[in-house]
């Protein structure tokens, strides 16, 4: 029971607002001792698994070429894009992304899109300037916050159903160890109706935000 | 083979260039604090496999001691206004986006060609070798065509990663919690919780503590893939597959998805909540996980119902 006290100090962390870093680092102190690891082993625990995990901050790669894109005006080109285009509402944009996010994720393409890669450059200005054109004031958190929200629901709901994702091959090995054999075709499958059901979801809240622009317009 | 070294090299090359970029912006009074930070992200992209298990440790201490005391600020160099933007814009037109459509449209081909040729690449980071080519090619076309000063693009990519400043290593500090709970474990005390609070012969029981378990223990963690093992061995082998014989591939797959749902609303998984509203300039930083609740708890439903039909048909 001890060794829960880590959980305790993240969420305790969290909530008084110490800096994330800090807090983590401490949780996993506390959680080591309460374990009865000496304070090298988890020191070097913690550095070998922070090595090994490199690849999760690997994309910043994109961000040189993003930031001069911006810097030349691909935002602002981007934004003239969706108001020349009749008809484009932010509704309807970001079903459509949605969409793309999840065909090109069940087909293992996960990074081809990104926070980094496609929502700060492209999705983002373009939601919010079609949704200015809606009648929605310019500077607030929610259409960007809905994009990076349409990015992520269509990442997680499409990347499942790739038979060669980290999930997938995760579930075969759990499965393994049980003795339970089971084909990644097989688990892919089944993820095809949770995908249906965020894309009518998620697509029936965007499509319902569309209605409510256009009701208070 | 071509493999995690290459992408690693640019990302420390890349991170030594923003380190060096940082120490020389003499207007921004906390520069030695962002450049020491890049520096040690250099050093452990660059070296990381050579200084061993403690010195990585080491490592990350100096990163959690520079963002810890607040040390890390936004860094003060000039970029263009939006009037200039704008009139890029136009006189550029639509080709502006080419170069941002480079990207995927090499890591797409890469990631056909390198399966094809498989001797080549690392089969395990296809999709990411083929990312990274596709950035350098978009990089070469970037300086062919706005002939920017060498630096430039260094600059403006330090810009956005100011921007994100120390969450840029969050998610990777707590991937890295993961492994110091799952050496103490966590896991199995979490999952004897989990597995006492099922009411005795109840199916409807042990499906609901499985699928809301899942999305609880992934917010805690942050992660699905660290919540699997755990709720998988307390509660979906014993009861939900050995007692009442459910379909394996059914319970795991939409198990993990439940998990998916938990992923979409803690701060706890930052490189999807927390690091694009950092990127996207948000004012409140809970703003990406309040436009996915009402869409994960829905789904969360979905998935309850969905195991308890398909998996014991």
């Amino acid at each position: 029971m001890l060794v829960l006290a880590g959980i305790a100090v993240i969420v305790a962390g969290f909530l008084l607002r110490f800096n994330p870093l800090l807090v983590v680092a401490v949780s996993a102190l506390v959680t080591g001792l309460a374990a009865g690891l000496d304070p090298l082993a988890i020191l070097a625990a913690f550095g070998k698994a922070f090595n090994a995990n490199r690849y999760v901050s690997a994309i910043y790669i994109v961000l040189p070429v993003i930031g001069l894109l911006e810097r030349h005006g691909l935002q602002e080109r981007a934004r003239g894009t969706i108001a020349a285009l009749k008809g484009a509402t932010v509704g309807r944009l970001l079903i459509g992304y949605l969409l793309f996010r999840q065909i090109t994720a069940a087909l293992g393409l996960t990074s081809i899109a990104g926070p980094a890669q496609s929502v700060r450059p492209l999705v983002a200005p373009m939601a919010q300037a079609a949704a200015e054109r809606q009648g929605v004031p310019p500077g607030g958190d929610a259409i960007p916050a809905m994009a990076a929200a349409t990015d992520n629901i269509g990442l997680f709901f499409g990347e499942d159903i790739f038979i060669a994702i980290g999930s997938i091959l995760l579930m075969k090995g759990v499965l393994e160890g049980y003795g339970i054999t089971i084909q990644p075709l097989h688990l892919s499958l089944w993820a095809i109706p949770t995908a249906i059901a965020a894309l009518l979801i998620h697509g029936g809240r965007l499509w319902w935000l569309d209605r409510r622009l256009a009701r208070s317009a | 083979m071509i493999g995690t070294n290459f992408i690693y090299a640019v990302a420390g090359l890349m991170f030594a260039g923003f380190a060096v970029l940082s120490a020389i912006d003499r207007d921004n009074p906390k520069r030695f604090g962002n450049a020491g930070f890049y520096a040690l992200l250099g050093v452990s992209f660059l070296f990381g496999d050579r200084i061993g298990d403690i010195g990585n440790g080491v490592l990350v201490l100096g990163l959690v001691a520079i963002a810890g005391t607040g040390a890390m600020g936004r860094g003060a160099r000039g970029t263009t206004g939006p009037v200039e933007r704008q009139a890029e814009a136009t006189a550029r037109g639509n080709r502006l986006f080419l170069p941002a459509l480079v990207i995927p449209a090499t890591a797409l081909l890469g990631t056909l060609a390198f399966t094809a040729v498989p001797a080549l690449v690392d089969p395990k980071q296809i999709t990411l070798v083929a990312l990274t080519c596709g950035v350098i090619l978009a990089l070469g076309i970037g300086y062919a065509w706005f002939r920017p000063r060498p630096a430039t693009p260094f600059a403006e990519g330090l810009r956005l990663m100011d921007s994100v400043g120390w969450a840029a290593v969050l998610p990777q500090m707590l991937a890295s919690l993961g492994a110091v709970f799952a050496l103490a474990g966590v896991g199995q005390v979490v999952g004897g919780i989990a597995g006492a609070a099922i009411p005795d012969g109840s199916l409807i029981g042990a499906v609901l503590v499985y699928a809301l378990g899942m999305a609880a223990f992934t917010m805690v963690m942050g992660n699905a893939f660290a919540a699997f093992p755990v709720m998988f061995a307390a509660v979906a082998m014993p009861l939900l597959i050995g007692r009442y014989g459910g379909d394996p591939a059914v319970i795991a797959a939409i198990g993990m998805l439940a998990g998916f749902c938990g992923t979409l609303m803690t701060p706890m998984a930052a490189n999807f909540n927390l690091v694009p509203a950092a990127l996207l300039d948000l004012k409140d930083k809970s703003a990406v996980i309040r436009a996915q609740v009402p869409t994960a708890l829905p789904l969360l439903a979905v998935n309850i119902v969905l195991l308890y039909w398909l998996g014991f048909r």
